[in-house]
């Protein structure tokens, strides 16, 4: 270490930060990764699963030997009503092709193994310290304060979550907007391997996710997640914090309820709790991302806004391994050149817009919109549960035409309009 | 399988408690909160009205940030625990 200074000082052991400090340690740089919990990965948590795309680009073949989960090759979406559903499954080995899988995963083992990394290529680790300010010389960061501690360094990669201090300290965001961000509550609960198989018709090591919309969250715009791990199942549900708000609902009862809805209740029976956890999603993309850079500063992963969920996929920590990697090489081209004032930084925006992190968040970005209809968690999941319900029911009534049945159904609280309406709000954010 | 309280299911989790709070309330403004919001919103369930005033515990917090983002008279000022204390997932 130079003048008892880092060449930069990444704050937070999730995938971003963890992915930029692998990148800039085995390219001999000298790096400090900062995190609050007493080991890295124990404050973090997941109701998504990773897609491999960008971690393989940095790690190939990481999943050799990283503590995943299952490969997920089974998808399922699933409408939801008080008491029914009506499920959309598609199994296909060509989900879990090296070029396109995902992995279900438990944070505090993968990050953890993904801090090692990072470690391994040179990076010091300090856990323990919660970062409570920046240092600056004149407009430009030059460290960090955990409490009388100052550790100075060129640059700070701010990596430290959704709710990023650092970010707000620094200037380069407001509050979290409510509109903005979902919270997402989960259990983690412990079945023994061969029934997680068994009951999700699973072949060794694969795995199943899916996804709910409609009851589970009580009319409230989010959903229900329900992630096969190797011993376990990930089940949680996700709400709009505004939309949460005006409904009053309980979080932490809709959560239990849910465990008791009847098509959930047969898949966790005989299972036990083991971990109770709830976080914040950034949500709403490009419309909530903070100014990126500063000088001496970059903003990664959550921190960032980096989420993009469509409604039948949610990704966000390959957006965190893109951007901490795509930091790492501001860092560099940065170094390289002697300057890390913001005139040099904002080339990070140039890296970030040349790859799939904006790309992917600009391609949906009115889907925020989009999933906000309110008839996508009551009217629908109730019109496809009550049609196909009326279609599968023998009573030994006169029978009713599928046509007219169907139309009944959708003549119904003006549905075949709203219907019609979400579709074409759909075909143009989707 | 049996329906788990919130305190049985917080009960699971591994923390290493503050005993400084890492949150504070601004308890005057809940007083004029018509909705108060932090009583549903909260994962945990650590605030209760009780009347006369917001009850509020911070053993237990999972850290998510929901208070603090629902808050409507931002009257919850917020930051994490310490460094080492608070929640440590053992799953996440």
């Amino acid at each position: 270490m130079s003048d008892d200074k880092f060449d930069c000082i990444i704050v937070g052991t999730g995938p971003a930060g963890s992915a930029a400090a692998y990148e800039l340690a085995r390219r001999g740089l000298e790096v400090a990764l900062v995190e609050k919990g007493d080991r890295p990965g124990c404050k973090n948590m997941t109701g998504g699963r990773l897609y491999c795309h960008s971690l393989r680009q940095i790690i190939p073949d990481f999943w050799e030997e990283a503590p995943v989960e299952r490969r997920v090759e089974k998808e399922e979406l699933c409408f939801l009503t008080e008491r029914g559903a009506v499920t959309l499954t598609l199994d296909n080995e060509a989900l879990g092709e090296e070029s396109a899988r995902s992995y279900t995963v438990l944070r505090a083992d993968f990050d953890a193994w993904l801090a090692g990394k990072a470690e391994e290529a040179g990076a010091m680790i300090v856990t323990g310290i919660r970062v409570d300010d920046l240092l600056w010389s004149g407009d430009r960061v030059c460290g960090i304060k955990a409490g009388e501690d100052e550790i100075f360094s060129d640059v700070v990669i701010a990596a430290d979550g959704v709710n990023s201090l650092l970010a707000r300290k620094a200037g380069l965001r407001g509050e979290l907007r409510p509109e903005h961000v979902a919270v997402g509550v989960k259990s983690v609960i412990a079945l023994p391997k061969k029934i997680v198989e068994d009951r999700f018709c699973l072949r060794e090591n694969t795995g199943a996710a899916r996804l709910f919309v409609g009851a589970c969250t009580k009319g409230v715009p989010g959903g229900g997640f329900l992630y096969t791990n190797k011993e376990s199942l990930s089940l949680g549900l996700v709400f709009n914090v505004a939309s949460l708000v005006k409904a009053g609902v309980s979080v932490a009862e809709a959560v239990e309820d849910f465990k008791f809805h009847p098509v959930i209740q047969p898949f966790v029976e005989g299972g036990e709790v083991v971990e109770y956890s709830a976080h914040l999603v950034p949500e709403a993309g490009l419309a909530m991302k903070p100014v990126l850079f500063t000088g001496g500063m970059l903003v990664a992963g959550d921190a960032a806004g980096f989420v993009l969920n469509t409604g039948y996929i949610v990704r966000g920590m390959d957006f965190a391994v893109t951007s901490g990697a795509l930091a790492a090489r501001a860092v560099m081209a940065a170094k390289e050149k002697g300057d890390f004032s913001a005139a040099t930084l904002k080339i990070y925006g140039d890296f970030l817009r040349q790859s799939h992190v904006f790309r992917d968040l600009e391609t949906y970005k009115n889907v925020p919109d989009l999933l906000e209809e309110p008839d996508l968690y009551t009217t629908f999941p109730t019109l496809a549960v009550d049609i196909l319900t009326d279609l599968f029911k023998v009573k030994g009534d006169p029978p009713e035409r599928v046509r007219k049945l169907v139309m009944r159904h959708l003549n119904r609280k003006k549905s075949f309009l709203k219907l019609v309406k979400t579709c074409w709000k759909g075909a143009r954010s989707l | 399988m049996k329906r788990l309280s919130v305190q049985d299911r917080l009960a699971l989790n591994k923390f290493q408690l503050d005993e400084e709070p890492h949150i504070a309330i601004n308890k005057a403004l809940c007083r004029q909160c018509a909705e108060k919001p932090c009583t549903f919103v909260c994962p945990a369930a650590l605030y209760a009205w009780n009347g006369d005033d917001i009850s509020f515990d911070h053993a237990g917090c999972l850290e998510c940030g929901t208070c603090r983002v629902a808050c409507t008279k931002k009257a919850v000022s917020w930051n994490y625990p310490r460094g080492a204390f608070g929640i440590s997932f053992r799953y996440g």
